[in-house]
């Protein structure tokens, strides 16, 4: 008779032990670092296709990686190259908060870098030198879309080490910023 | 004090900025002031010669190398002759070897340094940071450069436009090269579409150097508020603290303060606690993280201590910090929840009078945005 009490208390003890530990397990799987892969995403402008930037994103989640976004933005010439850009930050924020919200989707980690430099090109091979990456992923620009001109792709084909893809988006909708 | 510097830039040769530059000479002269011409390269141009008459104009060198006459600027005599406004030609010129400087406007920097205002000219294609673009639009490498601080650092940019089927109309009129060099340099630099090219590269050169002096003068009030800030004994306006570990995950952390500082036309330090020494990917992350604030004009401290509330405290109180932000702290365990406050509650307590501003994950949202 006493003990049926006792075996409901330790078998209710076990349960919230067990449903504690599948918790704390799964809290810390959401902590982990996934992927120590990172693939580097360089992009221009404020009218990113969605299109490159999903299969970036498919990319980086076959890869376990995480997404590094990398904002170019010109420097003016007249100013030193290290001097505060507060207006082209504004705009990269604005885009890698709209670019973290669908890399969530996609349940990619992301990694938002700025690189600057005084043209595409200039501030592409500060970023190389910068950051590490296992793989590049770039889109080139399209009609409305923006992206890497051809010259600037062919320069990245050329003095890029390691792969580097290229992305021709097909359809024509742009990333909204955040 | 430092003389002024004023540019007259051009898409290339031929457009006129020697002649502009001249004209502005005369004009200045016949305000009262006294105009030397340091250094002019006509290249045979009867117009600029005749520009240049009634402007006196100080001797050139006259340099030996290697058998070869070269005239170059003759720099001692400018400084010798201390005039108001010093009028000097080709900006981006190497000199002969054996002179003060090996290149021209180094020779400029001496002038100006003397209290002596400059007009000079340069074209686009010798900037420093252009040179690749150039080469790549017109096929030619142009081996005389110059450092693109000598262009920022100018009070005055002006650009001499003119258009390519104009400058084409001139060259073919023998107004920019003798008659014998024509046909060579309308098949060479001379096309239109390279022309066009630099034109644009030229107008949009000045255009950022518009915006960039304005840039300069929206961040001239910040920097006196620093410069009141050391003497004075309280902070006058709003500073925001983000407090970030080096995580890709705090980047929202100082992209919010970053807004919040905006709004509040606050200036912001992003603070990083190290308990522990950085892995690889954290001193990634912190060196990443010092770049940004250079981006944002923010000033990244990274200090070391285990009580991060202590730390935190410390810099707020020396930052005179209006304003902290910090992530969501990671949920506790009820056995931590009942043996002591939480972080935000600590930090409260640290920090009197200081507003506390926790940073969600937007992404983490549930329902849709508008």
């Amino acid at each position: 008779m006493i003990a049926a009490p006792i075996i409901l208390a330790a078998g209710v003890a076990v349960g919230v032990v067990v449903a504690l530990v599948v918790v704390r397990r799964r809290r810390a799987a959401d902590l982990a670092p996934r992927g120590t892969r990172r693939i580097l995403f360089p992009y221009v402008g404020t009218q990113l296709s969605v299109s490159a930037l999903d299969a970036a994103l498919r990319i980086a989640r076959a890869e376990n990686a995480t997404l590094v976004p990398a904002y170019l933005a010109p420097v003016p010439m007249a100013v030193p190259l290290d001097t505060p850009i507060p207006r082209a930050c504004d705009r990269a924020f604005e885009m890698e908060e709209a670019i973290e919200q669908r890399a969530a989707g996609a349940n990619v980690p992301v990694d938002g870098r700025i690189g600057r430099g005084r043209t595409v090109r200039h501030a592409l091979r500060g970023l190389l030198a910068d950051e590490h990456y296992d793989r590049i992923v770039v889109a080139a620009a399209t009609g409305r879309t923006d992206g890497l001109s051809v010259a600037d792709v062919a320069w990245l084909l050329e003095h890029a080490p390691g792969e580097v893809v290229v992305l021709r988006p097909a359809d024509e909708a742009a990333l909204a910023a955040a | 004090m430092a003389g002024r510097h004023t540019v007259f830039l051009g898409m290339a040769a031929g457009v006129g900025k020697t002649y502009r530059m001249l004209r502005e000479g005369h004009g200045e002269r016949g305000e009262g002031r006294d105009v030397v011409i340091g250094y002019l390269e006509p290249h045979g141009r009867v117009e600029t010669e005749a520009q240049a008459d009634g402007l006196e104009r100080i001797a050139p060198r006259i340099v030996n190398y290697r058998d070869v006459e070269l005239t170059e600027m003759d720099l001692p005599a400018v400084l010798d002759r201390r005039p108001e406004l010093a009028l000097v030609d080709e900006l981006a010129h190497t000199n002969a070897p054996g002179l003060e400087h090996e290149k021209r406007y180094e020779d400029v920097a001496d002038v100006l340094a003397a209290g002596i205002d400059v007009y000079s000219t340069v074209n686009v294609q010798h900037l420093e940071s252009l040179n690749d673009q150039v080469t790549e639009l017109t096929g030619v490498r142009v081996r005389e450069t110059f450092p693109d601080s000598v262009l920022s650092d100018a009070d005055e940019l002006v650009l001499v436009d003119l258009t390519p089927s104009a400058l084409i109309e001139r060259l073919r009129a023998g107004k920019v090269y003798p008659a014998a060099r024509v046909p060579a340099a309308l098949n060479g630099f001379f096309r239109i579409e390279h022309l066009e090219a630099l034109r644009e590269v030229a107008l949009r050169q000045v255009a950022e150097d518009v915006e960039a002096k304005r840039l300069r003068v929206d961040m001239l009030p910040a920097r006196e508020d620093r410069l009141m800030d050391t003497a004075a004994p309280q902070a006058v306006g709003e500073r925001l603290l983000a407090l970030v570990t080096p995580q890709p995950s705090s980047q929202r952390i100082v992209r919010r303060a970053w807004r919040s500082a905006q709004r509040l036309g606050a200036e912001m330090d992003v603070l990083i606690v190290l308990g522990r020494e950085p892995s690889a990917a954290e001193r990634e992350q912190i060196e990443a993280f010092h770049r940004l604030g250079s981006l944002l004009g923010a000033r990244v401290i990274v200090e070391e201590g285990d009580d991060v509330v202590d730390v935190a405290a410390r810099v707020a109180r020396e930052r005179r910090s209006t304003y902290v932000l910090i992530g969501t702290p990671a949920a506790r365990g009820a056995v931590r929840r009942l043996t002591g406050p939480s972080l935000v509650d600590r930090l409260l307590r640290a920090l009197p009078g200081v507003d506390l501003r926790i940073v969600a994950d937007r992404s983490r949202r549930e329902w849709p945005r508008s």
